[in-house]
């Protein structure tokens, strides 16, 4: 992440006024909680919350409240909520550069909300089909989602959204590992403004190697994305299945990788 | 039966100007004059709104060639950079959407609860649902090269949703559009023309040019039109398909129906009766896919006809900007004559004329919801497309000779279906010929779903995925 040069609010008063700075915190169930644990550390200066493997849990939790009724939104309400964001991404352009995002970068990620806003009510006209079986059946395939997704973020801005919106439009819900904390927690409260409900997108900073295992080896976790991870070795170990708990019965499915749909690549 | 107290929506948010030239390249600008002047007027009141300049030769001239000039320009644009333009006036709509509702029910004549509660929300999600498609076209299969400039020529039933049905694609794709609304319903078209302006739309990619069927023959027949698009009668689909003919012009047209709406004796018959009400006197039955002919399985007939003369008895009809309205306005003198000399046709041939007690205003076009009962497959009501509010009875005794009915008409663009038994529904859609059929409901529209007609409704489909074809190659 490029480091701001100065953690200045654009809109500065007068030099002899003390700025009030803002106090950097994790982004879980729509609200804006300090770590369960309490601690912070220091990124430019800032102190920011560095998430535990409880603040991972009740984010788990909280994506998964949000998850059915945010499925079962429709699809033209999803791409209305994401065409919202960049909205407010656009307005907020300054903030991110002021934090050390380059201007075109900002704006690359505003249109990708919007390119991502339109997959909404497309992606299953493209990838469902109705299938002409040779019987007396009625038979179509749709895409679903698959539910709560763990998402190791990239450190770029685009990255992070990159990430997120395609993982919310078709109607999961993410908890996201975010490398870049500042432009990270400015993005949340953009999502808390942008009539995206509590619980569909979670955020937490800190240090994705100690909070992503937990993350890979919860039973309801649906998908993981490991885009963000730069460590092979953490990659190779957080991609492996997890042993079976107690009884052989109900091996529990292995998180899958998930790649980024090819649409991500397009724009 | 309790009465409503009178609820107007109020017509100050509209203002309309007392006189309108067209939108060509961007601009409002004079008529030649060649045209002259045509004045649209509320058909609840006749009143004039606004007089209106008819395009002739010389104006269609410039229109096509602003359309020429803009067509380079955008269709190089990056789609995303066209998406986010359509995006924007999907915004303004939505942000003007109560405006547009008064001024379509002041010139339309349609009751304020439906252009406020089903054309609007149509428009603005018509504008989103292709304003996504822009950048995604390679995605749709059909191609993604724009075939240049676009003459779209629109009805008045719905004048500013076919406005988007057309639109919203066309510009989508990377084409551009010279478009005329009808010469009934011209308001909503020029005020969309400045939502153009308000979104900063280049010049020339979208003109409006106002007229009658003059105009329209003009436009569609201009040499540097490379698409014709229209909606409207079969009789003017017609002669456009003559016309274009041999010109190499592509072409879609969506054009009118005789809808059969066939319910089963196990269909729930309060919604049924919902439903057939919804069919035929939603917009005053002004609806190409309106359920005209309603055939009821015979066991329930009497039953089901009671219950619908009682629904029918309680449906409003008067001021479309009340917000109780159920019926409003017959769009036009014209179209009043057509349903009348229609109906009268119907009661010399022998069926049986209902309509429930209704007072109707003294001023305007008003026609009371009809039905008759005891019509024939020869009856001209059971063939002809009455575009009015009036229901033709029809009964069968098994699925097949529904079948054989529903489908015994020239035309071909809806259906709908009452049963509780799925597999009786898709075994029934599988064997009717019509566009678009429904199940336990009737008019209901999504930009993600494509709709268009099989034989004599016309060709091409509008909407969904499939409504990005007509204007790719």
């Amino acid at each position: 992440m490029p480091k701001s040069p100065a953690k200045v609010v654009p809109t500065t008063a007068a030099p002899s006024r003390l700025a009030v700075r803002k106090t950097y915190k994790l982004f879980i169930g729509g609200a804006f909680p300090r770590s369960e644990s309490g601690r912070t550390y220091l990124v430019d200066g800032d102190n920011v919350a560095l998430a535990s493997r409880k603040d991972a849990r009740d984010a788990v939790v909280a994506a998964r409240k949000a998850q059915a009724k945010w499925a079962g939104a429709t699809a033209y309400n999803r791409g209305q909520v994401l065409y919202r964001v960049a909205e407010m991404v656009e307005a907020r352009r300054d903030e991110f550069v002021a934090l050390g995002v380059p201007a075109a970068e900002v704006a690359a990620a505003v249109d990708r909300w919007v390119w991502y806003a339109g997959w909404s009510d497309k992606i299953a006209q493209v990838h469902g089909s109705a299938n002409p079986v040779a019987g007396p059946f009625f038979n179509i395939s749709a895409p679903e989602p698959t539910g709560v997704v763990g998402v190791v973020a990239p450190a770029s801005f685009l990255g992070l959204v990159s990430v997120i919106a395609p993982a919310i439009v078709t109607g999961n819900t993410v908890v996201v590992l975010a490398a870049a904390p500042q432009a990270a927690v400015t993005l949340a409260e953009i999502l808390a403004t942008s009539d995206v409900p509590g619980g569909v997108v979670n955020i937490l900073t800190g240090h994705a190697a100690e909070t992503a295992p937990w993350l890979a080896s919860h039973d309801d976790v649906n998908a993981l994305d490991l885009t963000g991870v730069t460590d092979p070795a953490l990659a190779t170990d957080l991609e492996r299945p997890r042993p079976a708990i107690s009884s052989g019965c109900c091996a529990r499915r292995p998180a899958n990788r998930t790649s980024r749909p090819t649409p991500a690549c397009t724009p | 039966m309790f009465t409503y107290a009178p609820a107007p929506e109020s017509r100050s948010v509209v203002d309309i100007a007392p006189s309108y030239g067209l939108f060509i390249d961007g601009k409002f600008v004079p008529a030649s004059g060649a045209g002259g002047v045509f004045k649209t007027v509320n058909p609840a009141t006749e009143e004039v709104l606004a007089e209106v300049a008819a395009a002739g030769t010389e104006d269609v001239d410039l229109a096509v060639a602003a359309a020429r000039r803009a067509f380079g320009p955008w269709s190089a644009l990056p789609g995303a950079e066209r998406a986010k333009y359509l995006f924007r006036i999907a915004r303004i709509i939505q942000e003007r959407s109560r405006e547009l509702a008064v001024l379509e029910s002041l010139d339309n004549g349609k009751p304020i609860k439906e252009s406020r509660d089903v054309d609007l929300p149509l428009v603005a999600a018509h504008f989103f649902y292709y304003a996504g498609w822009a950048d995604k076209l390679q995605y749709a299969g059909f191609g993604t090269t724009p075939l240049g400039v676009a003459a779209q020529v629109i009805p008045w039933n719905f004048p500013l949703l076919m406005l988007a049905w057309k639109i919203a694609p066309a510009l989508a794709a990377g084409n551009t559009v010279v478009l005329k609304p009808a010469e009934t319903t011209p308001l909503s078209a020029l005020f969309f023309a400045e939502i153009c302006q308000q979104a900063d739309l280049p010049p020339g990619v979208v003109n409006i040019i106002t007229g009658a069927g003059e105009t329209g023959r003009t436009l569609v027949e201009h040499p540097d039109v490379n698409k014709v698009a229209f909606t409207g009668s079969t009789e003017v689909g017609r002669q456009i398909a003559q016309s274009v003919a041999g010109t190499g012009k592509r072409l879609t047209l969506e054009l009118g129906g005789k809808a059969a709406n066939i319910v089963f004796d196990d269909a729930p018959i309060d919604q049924a009766v919902e439903g057939i009400v919804n069919g035929i006197f939603f917009n005053q039955g002004h609806v190409c896919c309106a359920g005209s002919r309603l055939l009821l399985q015979e066991s329930f007939a009497e039953e089901f006809l009671d219950s619908l003369k009682r629904r029918m008895a309680t449906l409003r009809v008067g001021d479309p900007l009340d917000k109780n309205t159920d019926v409003g306005a017959i769009n036009s003198a014209a179209q009043l004559e057509r349903i009348r000399s229609l109906t009268q046709a119907g009661s010399e041939e022998g069926a049986e004329r209902w309509s429930p007690p209704c007072e109707l205003p003294a001023q305007g076009f008003w026609f009371a919801p009809t039905i008759f009962t005891g019509v024939t497959q020869a009856h001209r009501i059971a063939r002809e497309e009455i575009f009015g509010p009036v229901l033709s009875v029809l009964t069968f005794r098994t699925p097949d000779e529904a079948v054989e009915k529903a489908n015994n008409t020239p035309y071909g663009l809806s259906a709908g279906i009452w049963s509780d038994k799925g597999s009786l529904i898709l075994a029934m859609a599988d064997k009717l010929r019509a566009g678009v059929i429904w199940a336990n409901t009737f008019n209901k529209f999504d930009p993600t779903s494509p709709f268009g007609g099989y034989k004599e409704s016309g060709y091409g489909r509008e909407g969904g995925r499939h409504g990005l074809e007509a204007y790719l190659a």
